[in-house]
């Protein structure tokens, strides 16, 4: 059967793709970042998860604002990575497990999470940066290291689904997974935040203090987590912190009981605290 | 309309339904520079070009002047307005050195130094803005 066996959350700020794309990565501005992800990249050499359902929001890439759903769930065979106006990126192009997708389809709208099926989609930043950071570089012609079974959240026009819902609809997509009857490792991926905000005035702000405090939820008390509201989302981690319920879809996927295996935090990539978690089940 | 529970966060817009109903036509021209063909058909007639685009005269005024903080005061949502200026040949980071009225410089220092701090800039009380 198909199991569940780690779970990762990681920012996916843009500029770490670009720094990663133009071989920047070395430079003092960006070191510290990429030093944080060295033992998450053995990591993911140990482990070799044959699939990443990965949790991340579209950019107004493949949906604008014509249509916005709040989860959508990809089902094609294969996703190019988008031209979001700077050309795509020069990552492979990200295959399936159509199966397993269509089976999860099947298993989340009979428990209840009406979810919209794209059958076609190119891919964005928010997906391909945390496949960067977590398995380095891999060429355009080559294959990345594992299946990739995006999950896209809306969390550009209020209100993204809540916490608590995004945290239910983990535990529906481990349902779904467990009942898949290939032997298969699957890990989650929850992407987005920290605390970061792009807009207007108040633009830069960070809140490291609640970025760790939320680090220390996902592995001690998933549920309390859960239940942190909107308001506090916008307030305390600025208005783009809020894509961190994307985060409770992954801690949702695991066992209450995990071990956490790794973090790394860092301020600043571009306007960004940059944060990662690795929360393995227990055998 | 009844007050929003998130209207007293500072300095801040929140994209909700409100504001995207306003925005659509402005959102779906910056959008639209997504793809370089287009790039390129705005940059050779930007006025034919925004004809295509029914917003508001207000609306189109802040892109002909290139206003960022008016153009989210007017229903643009920042992922919209941040492929309009990276048509300008501005990033993310350097929109928002504009956009607080900090500029490039000050902004990029303040983010190296753990960026802007809570304390301060939970209310518009803080802020002593209504």
């Amino acid at each position: 059967m198909a199991r569940v066996t780690a779970g990762v959350g990681c920012s996916h700020v843009p500029a770490i793709g670009a720094a990663m794309d133009t071989g920047i990565t070395q430079e003092p501005y960006w070191k510290p970042i990429f030093e944080g992800f060295k033992k998450s990249r053995e990591w993911m050499k140990d482990q070799k998860p044959d699939v990443i359902f990965l949790v991340y929001n579209d950019h107004c890439t493949a949906f604008d604002a014509s249509c916005i759903p709040t989860f959508a769930l990809g089902c094609a065979a294969e996703f190019k990575p988008a031209d979001e106006g700077w050309g795509p990126r020069p990552v492979p192009v990200v295959k399936n497990h159509q199966k397993l997708a269509s089976h999860i389809a099947q298993s989340l709208i009979l428990d209840e999470f009406d979810l919209t099926i794209m059958n076609e989609m190119e891919v964005d930043h928010g997906l391909t940066v945390p496949l960067s950071v977590m398995y380095g570089d891999v060429g355009q012609d080559e294959d990345w290291p594992a299946l990739v079974i995006p999950l896209c959240v809306n969390v550009v026009q209020y209100p993204p689904p809540t916490g608590n819902r995004c945290y239910n609809l983990g535990k529906a997509v481990r349902r779904a997974i467990d009942t898949f009857d290939e032997d298969l490792n699957v890990m989650i991926f929850g992407t987005g935040g920290m605390s970061h905000q792009l807009q207007y005035k108040r633009a830069g702000l960070i809140n490291k203090e609640w970025d760790t405090k939320f680090l220390d939820l996902m592995t001690k008390d998933p549920v309390a987590a859960s239940q942190i509201t909107h308001l506090e989302y916008l307030r305390e981690t600025g208005s783009e912190g809020i894509e961190m319920v994307m985060w409770l879809i992954m801690r949702g996927a695991l066992d209450e009981d995990v071990t956490e295996i790794y973090r790394h935090y860092h301020v600043p990539a571009s306007n960004t605290a940059v944060g990662h978690i690795i929360l393995e089940n227990k055998v | 309309m009844a007050d929003k529970e998130y209207d007293d966060i500072p300095g801040t817009f929140v994209f909700d339904a409100d504001r995207s109903r306003e925005g659509y036509n402005l959102n779906q021209f910056c959008i639209s520079l997504r793809l370089q063909v287009n790039r390129d058909a705005f940059n050779a007639d930007e006025n034919a070009y925004l004809d295509a685009y029914p917003m508001t005269a207000e609306q189109r005024e802040a892109v002909v002047k290139r206003d960022w903080n008016l153009l989210l005061e007017l229903g643009g949502n920042i992922y919209y307005t941040a492929k309009f200026a990276a048509n300008e040949g501005i990033n993310f980071q350097n929109l928002a050195g504009k956009m607080t009225g900090m500029g490039v410089e000050a902004y990029r220092e303040m983010m190296l130094n753990g960026g802007r701090p809570i304390d301060g800039n939970r209310t518009k009380s803080e802020w002593k803005e209504d």
